[in-house]
């Protein structure tokens, strides 16, 4: 049982990224990893929703008739959603601000509503609490890389600090505006999928298609 | 056990049920956490005034610094103060028919649509008392968004202190860099008026420089951002204009000139 919560908690960070592998969530990766501090926020909001929401559909998932339980787990991930974004907004407000309408937009994060039909709809509260700390870990470690290397190199900070001084401020770090963009966190999640995937061949997918080896031409008619 | 869940009673006690637990909490989070809300969005808006007015540093006290600014009501029309309750909200009464007049395409520059009838501003005074600042708020369409923000003046009510905005949604880099500390302080000092009193600050293309005809009314453009520019450009125009702020500035100045 032990050997089978560390899998739960820890199989998400790289073996099963919710992120690198099951390629879920990326709209919110790009959107919010531009500084550190809201990239924490969002982790720390999206891994506490997937755990609590996952823990109630567990809950009550015997009592659930199967025709409704897509907007039942909706219901609760949104109320969940709401709660945090109350409380955000009540202790956090600058970052609440800066982070606006993508806190309530994780009510649509697919990760959320992927693990509670995937893995609370069949398994015990406990163990559907883990899974969801767990994933929440492995959006957590992606985000936080893209964060770190968006702020750093693209404004030479890390949490608001200064750490390269930029030209713009008589330093000699040049900038980089395109890191402050959402696409350049398109082409990071590349490079660490690539990254995982090299590290850990098993995950690379099989081809959809099989090119043949050599198609003959033939002439039109 | 399938079949037990699967009765349209069960069903519909299960979505009943749900949407009571849930909206028990989500009502109880709501309410119990407005307060503390509230006091977040005014501080908010306190600190985005001092920030416009250039009397803000990080770390200070708000509530105290606040605590010389005054908050006045003004009717439109005749720039003359009026009494307002204290949660008067001139946003909401300029989407009211009854306390607001719709503005033609011509009067419209700033494409706000209708003006409210009463406006607020805030009065900054020194340490002796005197008037320091006159601070409006503005809005107006840049781009993609109506940018709300506030607009500093010296006490002579024709010399930009200040101009911030709190609200956007311009493109970040670009029509965002309004928010850049750099070109705000392009603002301070500017003149509104030109030597006949006619209103002439405007956003240029390209940069201004003392070299520039009129450049104390000239403020540079955003490099790549002509429309944003432009909205801002407008924007103040219409603030300071008839439809906007113009017959309490020159209250203003007609007062400021008599006392000196």
């Amino acid at each position: 049982m032990a050997e089978k919560t560390k899998d739960l908690l820890f199989g998400p960070i790289f073996d099963n990224n919710p992120i690198a592998l099951q390629i879920l969530g990326i709209c919110s990766a790009l959107a919010v990893t531009s500084n550190l501090s809201t990239t924490v926020t969002m982790c720390i909001a999206l891994t506490l929703v997937v755990a609590f929401s996952n823990f109630f559909v567990s809950t009550i998932r015997n009592s659930i008739p199967s025709s409704i339980r897509i907007i039942v787990q909706m219901t609760i991930i949104a109320s969940l959603v709401i709660v945090v974004d109350q409380f955000l907004k009540a202790y956090a407000y600058s970052i609440s601000k800066q982070l606006s309408v993508f806190v309530g937009l994780i009510i649509t994060n697919c990760i959320v509503m992927g693990r509670a039909e995937a893995f609370a709809m069949q398994n015990k509260p406990l163990p559907s609490f883990m899974d969801g700390i767990g994933n929440g870990l492995g959006y957590s470690v992606l985000l936080l890389v893209l964060g770190f290397i968006r702020e750093l190199f693209g404004a030479g900070s890390l949490f608001g600090v200064q750490v390269l001084p930029s030209v713009a401020d008589g330093g000699w770090y040049q900038t980089n505006g395109l890191l402050l963009l959402p696409p350049s966190a398109f082409f990071l999640i590349g490079f660490f999928i690539w990254a995982v995937r090299a590290w850990k061949p098993e995950q690379v997918e099989e081809d959809d298609f099989k090119m043949k080896p050599h198609t003959r031409v033939s002439d039109a008619f | 056990m399938a079949g037990k869940n699967e009765s349209v009673g069960k069903t519909l006690l299960v979505a009943f049920l749900v949407c009571l637990v849930c909206a028990v909490v989500v009502s109880t989070a709501a309410v119990s956490l407005r307060p503390v809300q509230q006091k977040n969005q005014t501080l908010d808006r306190r600190v985005n005034i001092l920030q416009a007015a250039d009397l803000y540093q990080p770390g200070m006290d708000v509530e105290k610094a606040f605590n010389t600014i005054e908050r006045k009501f003004v009717d439109l029309e005749t720039g003359e103060y009026v009494e307002k309750p204290d949660s008067y909200d001139q946003l909401k009464a300029a989407k009211d028919p009854e306390r607001s007049e719709r503005l033609s395409g011509e009067e419209d520059i700033a494409g706000i649509k209708s003006q409210a009838d009463v406006a607020e501003v805030f009065l900054a005074r020194n340490d002796d008392g005197e008037l320091s600042r006159i601070i409006l708020p503005v809005r107006g369409y840049g781009l993609w968004s109506t940018l709300y923000g506030f607009m500093a003046l010296e006490a002579d009510a024709k010399t930009i202190a200040g101009l911030g905005f709190y609200q956007h949604g311009e493109t970040p880099g670009l029509g965002g860099e309004v928010d850049n500390p750099k070109w705000k302080a392009l603002w301070e000092g500017k003149k509104l008026y030109d030597e006949d009193g006619d209103i002439a600050i405007q956003v240029v293309k390209g940069t201004v420089d003392s070299g520039t005809p009129n450049a104390e009314n000239k403020v540079d453009g955003l490099a790549g951002a002509t429309l944003t520019s432009k909205g801002v450009s407008n924007l103040v125009r219409f603030w300071v204009g008839e439809k906007g702020f113009g017959p309490y500035l020159e209250r203003m100045r007609n007062q400021s000139g008599g006392e000196a």
